[in-house]
């Protein structure tokens, strides 16, 4: 297809002895959000690291708009740009307060002016909510607001494809919401995104596409719909029975 | 104890403080830049530097000042057959141990910086340099200051060794006057309270300075 973006071919990746990407590929094309799941270790976190080169692969390749992503290569920097990435843990900049966090790249890596980069980071914050927030630092927000402007910090980079590793994993339930539904407007506003996450629901609410991953593999990929409602492998079978509870109570 | 003997060696003690204060700082300002230098030697791994840094800490950290300074005043001029100043090597000296405990200050300070921190900079795009400068370095010193305060304060009492090359600082003065004098209870004083005038605000403002980095900017 034409309007790919992300190429991933049959890459390779093992700590040791310890296989934990066999040969995995995937192609991602322009708008379109892939929500991938799978049992803890199977090797989700591990891609989306290697896909952003913080983890070397050791065979196959990933290219972004044809250009290969090779961990020793001297436009990795440029490459990265393209590419943003949202952690777990929020990761922050501690010392620097929200609005510095966000401006920081642009400014020293893209050499943009500190006066549109900030009107740009003031409207985006706007957006999720956290305009009043601009001179706080880190520590004074929440977990859900630290998240937001994880985001926001990554979207001031104009990337192509947007990473999210497990977002809302260290999040308080509460607090869940708010970030699923920044990412639910962006994914409306047609950015490319690859999530990782464990929230079913949300998963079946914003995927164009579900990679189901075991054992490094992809087992299974599909609809979302199909995906949830029936799983066609005994693997996704088995995995997504993990969030259904039986009832206990006797009548 | 006789207070006229005191003011009349107020002058003297002047100048002793004076010199102790010159070659501390002058000694810490080049242990801060050795220290930082061989931080990032020993924390990015270079290549043979890395080997000669470790070396270099072990050896400074493990042998008295006092030997050291003998090694450089007596020892080069012997060596190399250049004349020494005192003041200079007793500068050096004190910048070479420095640099070693600095280093160890430092490079602690680069560890307690998460790792992904620079994972999180690369992924904006920062080459590692620039995150090392805007993200990792301004958190290390942070973490470094408790660590680095001990060190100033360790490094200014170390001066005192310097009286044994003939450097007129304060403890030089303090032997100098029990030998020509014997007024030693006065003497003692005075360099008690000298020390005390040097290291205090030292104590004081680090440890403000070190309250204010942990309440005001961060840890989260």
């Amino acid at each position: 297809m034409a309007d790919t973006v992300l190429t991933i071919n049959n890459i390779k990746k093992s700590y040791g002895d310890n296989l934990i990407l066999n040969g995995l590929s995937l192609d991602v094309h322009k708008g379109e959000v892939i929500v991938i799941i799978g049992p803890s270790g199977c090797g989700k976190s591990t891609l989306l690291r290697c896909i952003n080169a913080l983890e070397p692969i050791q065979g196959g390749e990933i290219r972004l708009d044809g250009e290969l992503i090779d961990g020793k290569s001297r436009n990795l920097a440029q490459t990265r740009q393209k590419i943003g990435m949202v952690f777990q843990n929020y990761e922050l900049f501690p010392h620097k307060t929200v609005l510095q966090n966000i401006i920081l790249a642009p400014m020293k890596v893209q050499k943009r002016s500190k006066d549109e980069v900030t009107e740009e980071a003031e409207q985006l914050l706007e957006r999720v909510g956290l305009l009043d927030k601009r001179d706080s630092y880190p520590r004074q927000l929440s977990g859900g607001q630290m998240q937001r402007v994880a985001i926001v910090r990554a979207l001031c980079m104009h990337p192509e494809i947007m990473l999210f590793d497990e977002v809302t994993a260290a999040l308080d339930p509460e607090m869940v919401r708010e970030v699923l539904d920044t990412m639910l407007e962006l994914a409306k506003n047609g950015r490319t995104m690859l999530i990782v996450t464990h929230e079913m629901n949300f998963a079946r609410a914003i995927a164009d596409r579900v990679i189901f991953l075991d054992g490094g593999e992809i087992v299974e990929e599909g609809d979302p719909e199909d995906f949830f409602t029936h799983p066609k492998t005994e693997r996704a079978q088995k995995f997504l029975h993990t969030f259904e509870y039986e009832s206990v109570k006797h009548k | 104890m006789n207070w006229d003997v005191i003011v009349s060696y107020l002058p003297l003690y002047k100048d002793g403080l004076l010199i102790t204060l010159y070659t501390g700082w002058l000694g810490i300002l080049i242990s801060i830049v050795l220290g930082l230098v061989t931080a990032l030697i020993v924390h990015f791994k270079v290549p043979v530097l890395k080997t000669i840094a470790k070396i270099y800490i072990e050896i400074l950290r493990n042998t008295p000042l006092l030997i050291q300074l003998f090694f450089i005043y007596y020892g080069i001029p012997k060596l190399f057959g250049i004349v020494t100043d005192e003041i200079a090597c007793g500068v050096i000296g004190l910048g070479l141990l420095g640099g070693a405990y600095m280093a160890e200050t430092f490079r602690s300070g680069i560890e307690a910086v998460d790792t992904i921190q620079m994972e999180s900079a690369v992924s904006l795009g920062m080459t590692r340099r620039q995150a090392m400068f805007h993200i990792i370095l301004p958190q290390a010193v942070t973490y470094s200051v408790p660590a680095f305060v001990a060190n100033l304060i360790f490094l200014l009492k170390e001066t005192s060794v310097f009286s044994c090359i003939s450097i007129m600082e304060l403890m030089f003065t303090a032997k100098d006057r029990i030998a020509v004098s014997s007024t030693t209870v006065e003497s003692l004083f005075l360099v008690v309270v000298f020390y005390l005038i040097v290291l205090l605000p030292v104590s004081i403002i680090g440890s403000v300075v070190e309250r204010r980095l942990r309440y005001a900017s961060f840890g989260n």
